[in-house]
């Protein structure tokens, strides 16, 4: 088995940027998850609209040459907030249109008003693209910056795209936890969570702090989208549904509900991820290979799902039953 | 002549002269879409129309054992729809027990299906000579009927071994579980052609034996001398009609008996339902089990009827495609199951595909387009990319969504209409003792 200290170190930084990555959108899943109880199928939609909405802006620099012009990191910056904006918008939309006529009905209602959300979504996208572009697979444009490599001690390098991933994820989460707790906005948004009613009470508008929670939700999905597109330049409409997925599962090993939950479960998943597809060959002497690797992440779910529902860092967030 | 006997004599006439004149347009434009709509809303006439019993079960059997295979033979194409909208209707009607009749949300259901047409396939063809040694395959045809009782079995068995360790779970986790579980069964069919080739992988297995001819002695006996060729296409209709009826009987059995009130007990309210002394976990494990047999039967024919299978044909979307035929027909209803499968799979065998036929023209017949004030529009220009017949899944989200907006119930709901789908809130508590567990 080899375990030499290069191919361990490069497995789990791209362990890392997966966790990341799956970390931002399990954000979404777990904020509207908070707020609503409400399991928000189309999230992977809405994170994979991101990549999309950054695509389209960076191909649309490329094509007026302005792409050259631009300092690089100016241009992420403008996509990543391009997609933020667009996915948080979407996000709201699809709440006030598909979930908010169905507020307070029966839980599978929504859920299953959601499933059609997504679906609808993947096809919109898909038309969207098959009318501008005549195709549905956009590949990034290369940033020259993407590929550099940094090389840190002998054998070991760190692609600056998985870098850029890493560190901003990690500004995303730090300005995401400053917002949550530290404004009358975040305040507003937990005690939404806590108790909607009692919100209500104390003059908080329910209404629209949901409609934000979507919005904030979806914004962390977006960007998280632009840096999947930065990050593994071909996208299409379907491929968010595998990473939505495994970030819902991310929110629930971590806790569904709970933010810093969300960040560890996505971490942890993550490294499982990358460890299972590099090492599951070697382990099982080639009988599994890493095409097991999205089975794993859903053992997991279930298993996590059956002896412990609340996940790693689960508290009650509300009641059961009450 | 009575007023009564007078309106039933009528409605009967109307009845027989609209099959008939929808026969007839059918026979004579073979190609129309319309044509065969409106032949096929003959069958949601007669379950509207207000006769008796006997008088629309004749006038269904003329429909579907008479007429049905009569015109499939003159264009084969009306055959392969109705064979599909039937397997449609069967896991429609399986998942309908579960998602309906129970209130569990199965996102999973193709699993089932997968199962049972994966265990036919492997064994009715030679795929399982990779793994068995001897060359005793594929089996004779004679085999398939075992296979389809063995099927169902199979179907029965992985239907509670999924439902035992998730049915404590909540209703929206259940639903997120048992899409995992459909994914799981997925991947490996995708990946068991290593380290044995059980399932030949993204390949798929070919060729799948057809099951057997038993009764062409008898039509040679009779005179009707026909190629096999024709002779499948509708032998497979009149199977999947017969398991159809089976399921149909099943389910009407079930519904009506002590399981199935225990069943719609659970549905609306669990907690009452264990005060009431109904052993819920039995009873969901077993709405489990006959789901995944029914499933798991028409998967089996599905792999005899197509020869061929691979991973492709379960995925997500089936699953989903089957649940927004159950939500559009009506949660908890067995003519709204029969219904929703209908539609939605004219909509997409039928409906869908026209308009990119159309579109094809379109494409190719080059004029040009000219809108009053927007300009002139080359139709050439049409992006080839733009083929409805692949939205499926925006048909199906559309379904979804609207329905659970407008018409949750669906457009058959059951006659003991459901709460546990379009009870509102009324005061906090009630609603989530009410709603989910």
């Amino acid at each position: 088995m080899d375990f030499s200290s290069g191919i361990f170190f490069q497995v789990a930084v791209d362990g890392i940027v997966l966790g990341f990555m799956y970390a931002l959108i399990a954000l979404g899943y777990t904020m509207v998850y908070g707020v609503l109880e409400f399991i928000n199928f189309a999230h992977s939609e809405i994170f994979i609209l991101g990549a999309f909405v950054g695509a389209e802006l960076l191909l649309g620099l490329d094509a007026s040459g302005a792409l050259a012009a631009l300092h690089p990191a100016v241009v992420i910056l403008m996509i990543v907030f391009a997609g933020m904006l667009a996915s948080g918008l979407a996000a709201a939309a699809l709440e006030r249109i598909a979930y908010r006529p169905l507020r307070g009905a029966p839980r599978l209602v929504p859920l299953i008003s959601a499933i059609g959300a997504s679906f609808f979504l993947q096809d919109f996208i898909r038309l969207f693209e098959s009318l501008w572009r005549n195709t549905f697979y956009l590949n990034y444009p290369t940033l020259d910056i993407l590929d550099y490599n940094i090389t840190l001690g002998a054998a070991v390098e760190i692609p600056f795209k998985s870098l850029l991933v890493i560190v901003t994820a990690l500004a995303m989460l730090a300005v995401l936890y400053l917002f949550v707790n530290k404004t009358k906005l975040g305040t507003a948004i937990r005690a939404v969570a806590q108790d909607p009613d009692a919100a209500a009470l104390m003059g908080i508008p329910v209404d629209r702090i949901i409609t934000l929670t979507f919005f904030v939700g979806g914004a962390m999905g977006g960007a998280a989208g632009v840096l999947f597109g930065l990050h593994y330049s071909l996208i299409n409409p379907y491929s968010g549904f595998g990473p939505g997925l495994k970030a819902f599962t991310a929110a629930v090993l971590g806790g569904i509900g709970n933010i810093p939950g969300a960040v560890l479960g996505g971490l942890v998943l993550g490294l499982m991820e990358a460890f299972a597809a590099s090492y599951l060959a070697v382990l099982t002497n080639g009988a599994f290979g890493a095409e097991y690797k999205d089975v794993f992440a859903f053992a997991v779910l279930i298993l996590i799902l059956i002896f412990r529902p609340k996940g790693l860092l689960g508290e009650k967030v509300r009641e059961e039953g009450a | 002549m009575e007023p009564r006997e007078c309106k039933v004599f009528v409605v009967n006439v109307g009845l027989a002269a609209y099959i008939a004149l929808t026969s007839v347009l059918v026979y004579s434009f073979p190609r129309s879409v319309s044509a065969f709509l409106l032949f096929e809303a003959s069958l949601f006439l007669i379950y509207y129309a207000p006769l008796a019993r006997a008088a629309k079960l004749v006038f269904t059997a003329a429909v579907l054992i008479v007429l049905m295979p009569f015109l499939g033979a003159i264009e084969g194409y009306y055959i392969e729809v109705a064979i599909q909208i039937g397997i449609y209707v069967a896991l429609a009607l399986g998942l309908n027990i579960v998602v309906g009749f129970v209130g569990l949300l199965n996102l999973g259901f193709v699993a089932f299906y997968a199962i049972g047409a994966y265990l036919w396939a492997i064994f009715g063809s030679p795929q399982a000579n990779a793994f068995i040694s001897g060359g005793h395959f594929p089996l004779a045809a004679g085999w398939f009927f075992a296979f389809l009782a063995g099927g169902i079995a199979l179907g029965a068995v992985t239907g509670v071994l999924l439902g035992l360790p998730v049915l404590r779970l909540r209703g929206d986790y259940l639903a997120i579980v048992t899409l995992g579980f459909a994914e799981v069964v997925r991947a490996l069919v995708n990946n068991l052609d290593k380290p044995v080739n059980l399932t030949n992988g993204p390949q798929g297995i070919t060729p799948i034996q057809r099951p057997p001819l038993f009764f062409q002695p008898l039509l040679d006996a009779i005179g009707i001398h026909r190629e096999p060729a024709a002779l499948y296409p509708i032998y497979f209709y009149f199977l999947v009609l017969a398991l159809l009826l089976a399921v149909v009987f099943v389910t009407r059995r079930l519904e009506d008996s002590p399981i199935g009130r225990a069943w719609k007990a659970i549905r609306e309210d669990e907690i009452a339902a264990v005060a009431m002394g109904v052993p819920v976990v039995r009873m969901k494990l077993l709405a489990f089990a006959v789901g995944a047999s029914f499933a798991a039967g028409v998967g089996v024919l599905f792999a005899a009827k197509q020869g061929f299978i691979n991973p492709e044909s379960f995925t997500f979307m089936e699953s989903i495609g089957v649940l927004a035929m159950v939500i559009l027909g009506g949660m908890g209803s067995i003519p709204g199951a029969i219904l929703g499968a209908t539609i939605v799979t004219i909509l997409n065998l039928q409906l869908l595909k026209g308009l990119s036929l159309w579109l094809n023209a379109l494409r190719q017949s080059g004029e040009v387009l000219v809108i009053p004030f927007l300009g002139s529009f080359d139709l050439s220009q049409i992006p080839a990319q733009f083929e409805p017949a692949k939205y499926e899944r925006m048909v199906f989200g559309l379904i979804l969504i609207l329905m659970m907006i407008f018409r949750p119930q669906g457009f058959l709901p059951p006659s003991q209409g459901s709460a546990a789908l379009t009870a509102r809130k009324t005061d906090g508590s009630k609603q989530r003792a009410a709603g989910e567990k």
